[in-house]
Protein backbone atom coordinates (compact mmCIF):
# COMPACT_ATOMS: atom_id res chain seq x y z
CA UNK A 1 0.00 0.00 0.00
CA UNK A 2 1.37 3.40 -1.01
CA UNK A 3 0.27 6.47 0.89
CA UNK A 4 2.29 8.78 -1.35
CA UNK A 5 2.91 8.81 -5.08
CA UNK A 6 6.46 10.03 -4.50
CA UNK A 7 7.71 6.48 -4.00
CA UNK A 8 6.55 5.28 -7.43
CA UNK A 9 9.33 5.62 -10.00
CA UNK A 10 8.05 5.75 -13.57
CA UNK A 11 11.35 6.35 -15.36
CA UNK A 12 15.01 6.46 -14.50
CA UNK A 13 17.95 7.98 -16.37
CA UNK A 14 21.16 7.26 -14.53
CA UNK A 15 20.85 8.81 -11.09
CA UNK A 16 17.93 10.99 -12.14
CA UNK A 17 14.65 9.32 -11.20
CA UNK A 18 11.29 10.61 -12.37
CA UNK A 19 8.61 9.80 -9.82
CA UNK A 20 4.91 9.51 -10.49
CA UNK A 21 4.08 12.82 -8.78
CA UNK A 22 6.22 14.86 -11.16
CA UNK A 23 5.17 12.88 -14.22
CA UNK A 24 1.46 13.28 -13.53
CA UNK A 25 1.95 16.94 -12.59
CA UNK A 26 3.46 17.43 -16.04
CA UNK A 27 0.54 15.54 -17.55
CA UNK A 28 -1.99 17.81 -15.85
CA UNK A 29 -0.01 20.89 -16.86
CA UNK A 30 0.14 19.67 -20.46
CA UNK A 31 -3.59 18.93 -20.54
CA UNK A 32 -4.44 22.37 -19.18
CA UNK A 33 -2.02 24.31 -21.37
CA UNK A 34 -2.50 22.46 -24.64
CA UNK A 35 -6.25 22.25 -24.09
CA UNK A 36 -6.60 25.98 -23.50
CA UNK A 37 -4.25 26.75 -26.40
CA UNK A 38 -6.20 24.53 -28.81
CA UNK A 39 -9.52 26.00 -27.71
CA UNK A 40 -8.40 29.62 -27.94
CA UNK A 41 -6.92 29.07 -31.42
CA UNK A 42 -10.33 29.43 -33.00
CA UNK A 43 -11.85 31.88 -30.57
CA UNK A 44 -14.87 33.82 -31.78
CA UNK A 45 -16.56 36.90 -30.44
CA UNK A 46 -19.76 36.39 -32.41
CA UNK A 47 -22.82 34.67 -31.04
CA UNK A 48 -21.85 31.39 -32.64
CA UNK A 49 -19.12 29.77 -30.59
CA UNK A 50 -17.74 26.29 -30.29
CA UNK A 51 -18.79 24.13 -27.37
CA UNK A 52 -15.26 24.10 -25.96
CA UNK A 53 -15.07 27.85 -25.97
CA UNK A 54 -18.41 27.84 -24.21
CA UNK A 55 -16.96 25.53 -21.54
CA UNK A 56 -13.95 27.76 -20.98
CA UNK A 57 -16.13 30.85 -20.76
CA UNK A 58 -18.40 29.19 -18.20
CA UNK A 59 -15.39 28.16 -16.10
CA UNK A 60 -13.70 31.55 -16.24
CA UNK A 61 -16.90 33.51 -15.61
CA UNK A 62 -17.76 31.22 -12.70
CA UNK A 63 -14.33 31.73 -11.15
CA UNK A 64 -14.62 35.50 -11.59
CA UNK A 65 -18.02 35.55 -9.91
CA UNK A 66 -16.83 33.47 -6.97
CA UNK A 67 -13.72 35.63 -6.50
CA UNK A 68 -15.79 38.79 -6.67
CA UNK A 69 -18.30 37.56 -4.11
CA UNK A 70 -15.59 36.42 -1.69
CA UNK A 71 -13.21 39.37 -1.96
CA UNK A 72 -15.69 42.17 -2.79
CA UNK A 73 -13.08 43.49 -5.22
CA UNK A 74 -12.46 43.37 -8.94
CA UNK A 75 -11.44 39.78 -9.77
CA UNK A 76 -8.95 40.79 -12.45
CA UNK A 77 -5.83 40.83 -10.27
CA UNK A 78 -6.64 37.57 -8.43
CA UNK A 79 -7.88 35.48 -11.32
CA UNK A 80 -4.45 34.40 -12.67
CA UNK A 81 -3.30 33.05 -9.29
CA UNK A 82 -6.47 31.75 -7.66
CA UNK A 83 -7.91 30.50 -10.93
CA UNK A 84 -4.75 28.57 -11.73
CA UNK A 85 -4.76 26.96 -8.28
CA UNK A 86 -8.37 25.91 -8.75
CA UNK A 87 -7.92 24.59 -12.29
CA UNK A 88 -4.80 22.60 -11.41
CA UNK A 89 -6.22 21.02 -8.26
CA UNK A 90 -9.61 20.36 -9.85
CA UNK A 91 -8.12 18.77 -12.96
CA UNK A 92 -5.80 16.50 -11.04
CA UNK A 93 -8.56 15.48 -8.61
CA UNK A 94 -11.09 14.81 -11.36
CA UNK A 95 -8.63 12.79 -13.44
CA UNK A 96 -8.32 10.40 -10.47
CA UNK A 97 -11.12 8.33 -12.00
CA UNK A 98 -8.96 7.61 -15.05
CA UNK A 99 -7.42 4.15 -14.49
CA UNK A 100 -3.69 4.35 -13.91
CA UNK A 101 -3.74 8.04 -13.15
CA UNK A 102 -2.36 8.82 -9.71
CA UNK A 103 -3.49 12.32 -8.72
CA UNK A 104 -0.42 14.46 -7.99
CA UNK A 105 -2.39 16.20 -5.24
CA UNK A 106 -2.30 12.88 -3.39
CA UNK A 107 1.33 13.63 -2.55
CA UNK A 108 2.32 15.94 0.26
CA UNK A 109 5.07 17.45 -1.95
CA UNK A 110 2.58 18.88 -4.45
CA UNK A 111 0.16 20.24 -1.89
CA UNK A 112 3.00 21.69 0.18
CA UNK A 113 4.29 23.45 -2.95
CA UNK A 114 0.84 24.87 -3.68
CA UNK A 115 0.43 25.99 -0.06
CA UNK A 116 3.87 27.64 -0.18
CA UNK A 117 2.70 29.58 -3.24
CA UNK A 118 -0.23 30.84 -1.16
CA UNK A 119 2.09 31.65 1.75
CA UNK A 120 4.19 33.84 -0.55
CA UNK A 121 1.28 35.33 -2.47
CA UNK A 122 -0.52 36.60 0.64
CA UNK A 123 2.16 39.15 1.69
CA UNK A 124 2.80 40.05 -1.96
CA UNK A 125 -0.82 41.04 -2.55
CA UNK A 126 -0.97 42.68 0.89
CA UNK A 127 2.12 44.80 0.24
CA UNK A 128 0.96 45.71 -3.27
CA UNK A 129 -2.29 46.99 -1.84
CA UNK A 130 -1.23 48.68 1.38
CA UNK A 131 2.53 49.12 1.35
CA UNK A 132 5.11 47.35 3.50
CA UNK A 133 4.33 49.17 6.75
CA UNK A 134 0.60 48.94 6.27
CA UNK A 135 0.88 45.21 5.74
CA UNK A 136 3.26 44.61 8.65
CA UNK A 137 0.96 46.58 10.95
CA UNK A 138 -1.50 43.74 10.45
CA UNK A 139 0.68 41.53 12.64
CA UNK A 140 0.52 43.80 15.67
CA UNK A 141 -3.27 43.99 15.63
CA UNK A 142 -4.94 44.32 18.11
CA UNK A 143 -1.89 44.61 20.38
CA UNK A 144 1.84 43.97 20.05
CA UNK A 145 1.46 40.87 22.23
CA UNK A 146 -0.44 39.15 19.45
CA UNK A 147 2.60 39.27 17.16
CA UNK A 148 3.84 35.70 17.85
CA UNK A 149 0.36 34.26 17.52
CA UNK A 150 -0.24 36.07 14.24
CA UNK A 151 3.04 34.73 12.87
CA UNK A 152 2.29 31.21 14.08
CA UNK A 153 -1.17 31.45 12.59
CA UNK A 154 0.31 32.40 9.23
CA UNK A 155 2.36 29.20 9.13
CA UNK A 156 -0.14 26.85 10.74
CA UNK A 157 -2.84 27.75 8.23
CA UNK A 158 -0.40 27.07 5.42
CA UNK A 159 0.37 23.64 6.87
CA UNK A 160 -3.35 23.04 7.35
CA UNK A 161 -3.97 24.00 3.71
CA UNK A 162 -1.41 21.46 2.52
CA UNK A 163 -2.42 18.60 4.83
CA UNK A 164 -6.14 19.10 4.16
CA UNK A 165 -5.85 18.69 0.42
CA UNK A 166 -3.32 15.86 0.71
CA UNK A 167 -5.38 14.01 3.33
CA UNK A 168 -8.59 14.23 1.35
CA UNK A 169 -7.14 13.03 -1.94
CA UNK A 170 -4.95 10.38 -0.30
CA UNK A 171 -7.84 9.07 1.78
CA UNK A 172 -9.91 8.69 -1.38
CA UNK A 173 -7.27 6.60 -3.13
CA UNK A 174 -6.47 4.53 -0.02
CA UNK A 175 -10.14 3.76 0.67
CA UNK A 176 -10.69 2.69 -2.94
CA UNK A 177 -7.60 0.48 -2.77
CA UNK A 178 -8.78 -1.16 0.46
CA UNK A 179 -12.32 -1.67 -0.87
CA UNK A 180 -11.03 -3.30 -4.05
CA UNK A 181 -9.39 -5.83 -1.76
CA UNK A 182 -12.51 -6.72 0.24
CA UNK A 183 -15.60 -5.91 -1.87
CA UNK A 184 -14.60 -5.66 -5.54
CA UNK A 185 -16.60 -4.16 -8.44
CA UNK A 186 -19.43 -2.17 -6.86
CA UNK A 187 -18.38 -0.32 -3.74
CA UNK A 188 -15.08 1.00 -5.12
CA UNK A 189 -17.06 2.70 -7.91
CA UNK A 190 -19.37 4.37 -5.40
CA UNK A 191 -16.37 5.59 -3.46
CA UNK A 192 -14.80 6.84 -6.70
CA UNK A 193 -17.95 8.85 -7.38
CA UNK A 194 -17.79 10.26 -3.88
CA UNK A 195 -14.12 11.01 -4.57
CA UNK A 196 -15.13 13.09 -7.62
CA UNK A 197 -17.42 15.20 -5.44
CA UNK A 198 -14.86 15.57 -2.64
CA UNK A 199 -12.11 16.34 -5.12
CA UNK A 200 -14.05 19.17 -6.73
CA UNK A 201 -15.11 20.57 -3.35
CA UNK A 202 -11.55 20.42 -2.07
CA UNK A 203 -10.29 22.24 -5.17
CA UNK A 204 -12.95 24.88 -4.59
CA UNK A 205 -12.06 25.13 -0.89
CA UNK A 206 -8.35 25.42 -1.64
CA UNK A 207 -8.90 28.30 -4.05
CA UNK A 208 -11.49 30.01 -1.84
CA UNK A 209 -9.26 29.77 1.24
CA UNK A 210 -6.33 31.20 -0.73
CA UNK A 211 -8.64 34.01 -1.84
CA UNK A 212 -9.86 34.60 1.72
CA UNK A 213 -6.30 34.76 3.05
CA UNK A 214 -5.28 37.20 0.32
CA UNK A 215 -8.39 39.33 0.85
CA UNK A 216 -7.80 39.45 4.59
CA UNK A 217 -4.23 40.63 4.01
CA UNK A 218 -5.54 43.38 1.73
CA UNK A 219 -8.43 44.66 3.76
CA UNK A 220 -8.00 47.74 5.96
CA UNK A 221 -7.16 47.33 9.64
CA UNK A 222 -9.75 47.32 12.38
CA UNK A 223 -10.98 50.83 13.05
CA UNK A 224 -10.85 51.61 9.36
CA UNK A 225 -13.45 50.22 7.02
CA UNK A 226 -14.16 46.54 7.69
CA UNK A 227 -15.95 43.81 5.74
CA UNK A 228 -17.62 41.39 8.07
CA UNK A 229 -17.98 38.73 5.43
CA UNK A 230 -14.30 37.92 5.20
CA UNK A 231 -14.01 37.80 8.96
CA UNK A 232 -16.78 35.25 9.16
CA UNK A 233 -15.12 33.12 6.50
CA UNK A 234 -11.77 33.32 8.22
CA UNK A 235 -12.82 31.70 11.49
CA UNK B 1 7.15 -9.85 22.89
CA UNK B 2 10.14 -8.21 21.26
CA UNK B 3 10.40 -4.53 20.46
CA UNK B 4 9.19 -4.86 16.88
CA UNK B 5 6.04 -6.75 17.81
CA UNK B 6 5.32 -4.31 20.60
CA UNK B 7 5.67 -1.36 18.24
CA UNK B 8 3.39 -3.04 15.71
CA UNK B 9 0.70 -3.81 18.27
CA UNK B 10 0.79 -0.35 19.82
CA UNK B 11 0.82 1.36 16.40
CA UNK B 12 -2.22 -0.52 15.14
CA UNK B 13 -4.10 0.01 18.39
CA UNK B 14 -3.26 3.70 18.43
CA UNK B 15 -4.19 4.11 14.76
CA UNK B 16 -7.66 2.73 15.46
CA UNK B 17 -8.01 4.87 18.56
CA UNK B 18 -6.85 7.97 16.68
CA UNK B 19 -9.39 7.73 13.89
CA UNK B 20 -12.17 6.63 16.28
CA UNK B 21 -11.81 9.49 18.73
CA UNK B 22 -10.71 11.94 16.07
CA UNK B 23 -13.85 11.48 14.00
CA UNK B 24 -16.30 12.04 16.87
CA UNK B 25 -15.60 15.74 17.27
CA UNK B 26 -15.73 16.72 13.58
CA UNK B 27 -18.89 14.61 13.10
CA UNK B 28 -20.70 16.49 15.86
CA UNK B 29 -19.32 19.80 14.63
CA UNK B 30 -20.32 19.19 11.01
CA UNK B 31 -23.79 18.12 12.08
CA UNK B 32 -24.21 21.35 14.04
CA UNK B 33 -22.90 23.46 11.16
CA UNK B 34 -25.18 21.77 8.61
CA UNK B 35 -28.23 22.03 10.86
CA UNK B 36 -27.60 25.71 11.49
CA UNK B 37 -27.06 26.37 7.79
CA UNK B 38 -30.30 24.58 6.89
CA UNK B 39 -32.18 26.62 9.46
CA UNK B 40 -30.61 29.79 8.07
CA UNK B 41 -31.56 28.83 4.50
CA UNK B 42 -35.12 28.10 5.64
CA UNK B 43 -35.31 31.55 7.17
CA UNK B 44 -33.60 33.41 4.34
CA UNK B 45 -33.88 31.49 1.07
CA UNK B 46 -32.54 34.51 -0.84
CA UNK B 47 -29.18 34.18 0.88
CA UNK B 48 -28.88 30.48 0.02
CA UNK B 49 -25.85 31.06 -2.23
CA UNK B 50 -23.79 32.85 0.39
CA UNK B 51 -24.84 30.44 3.13
CA UNK B 52 -24.01 27.41 1.03
CA UNK B 53 -20.59 28.73 0.11
CA UNK B 54 -19.77 29.62 3.70
CA UNK B 55 -21.10 26.23 4.79
CA UNK B 56 -18.83 24.37 2.37
CA UNK B 57 -15.77 26.32 3.45
CA UNK B 58 -16.51 25.82 7.13
CA UNK B 59 -17.32 22.13 6.62
CA UNK B 60 -13.95 21.65 4.98
CA UNK B 61 -12.22 23.42 7.84
CA UNK B 62 -14.08 21.36 10.46
CA UNK B 63 -13.40 18.21 8.52
CA UNK B 64 -9.69 18.91 8.40
CA UNK B 65 -9.33 17.86 12.06
CA UNK B 66 -10.66 14.43 11.11
CA UNK B 67 -8.34 14.42 8.10
CA UNK B 68 -5.35 15.16 10.33
CA UNK B 69 -6.29 12.18 12.50
CA UNK B 70 -6.63 10.05 9.38
CA UNK B 71 -3.21 11.11 8.12
CA UNK B 72 -1.68 10.33 11.51
CA UNK B 73 -3.24 6.88 11.63
CA UNK B 74 -2.13 6.19 8.02
CA UNK B 75 1.41 7.20 8.98
CA UNK B 76 1.23 4.92 12.03
CA UNK B 77 0.22 1.94 9.92
CA UNK B 78 1.96 2.39 6.57
CA UNK B 79 4.85 4.77 7.19
CA UNK B 80 5.73 4.20 10.82
CA UNK B 81 9.07 5.92 11.46
CA UNK B 82 9.91 3.51 14.29
CA UNK B 83 9.89 0.42 12.09
CA UNK B 84 13.18 1.31 10.46
CA UNK B 85 14.62 2.30 13.83
CA UNK B 86 14.29 -1.14 15.37
CA UNK B 87 14.27 -3.56 12.44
Amino acid sequence: MQITTDAIIVAQWGSFALNATIAFTWAVMAILTIGSWLITLRISDTEKLSRWQNLLEVVVVGMRDQIRSVSHQAPRQFLPFVGTLFLFVATSNLLAVVPGFKPPTGSLSTTAALALCVLIAVPLYGIMERGVLGYLRKYVQPTIFMLPFNVIGEFSRTIALAIRLYGNVMSGTVIVAILIGITPFFFPIVMQLLGLLTGLIQAYIFAILAMVYIASAMQPNAGEEETEHNDALQQ
Amino acid sequence: MDNLGLIGAVSIFTAGLTIAIGSIGPALGEARAAAQALAAIAQQPDEANTITRTLFVSLAMIESTAIYCFVVSMILIFANPFWAHFS
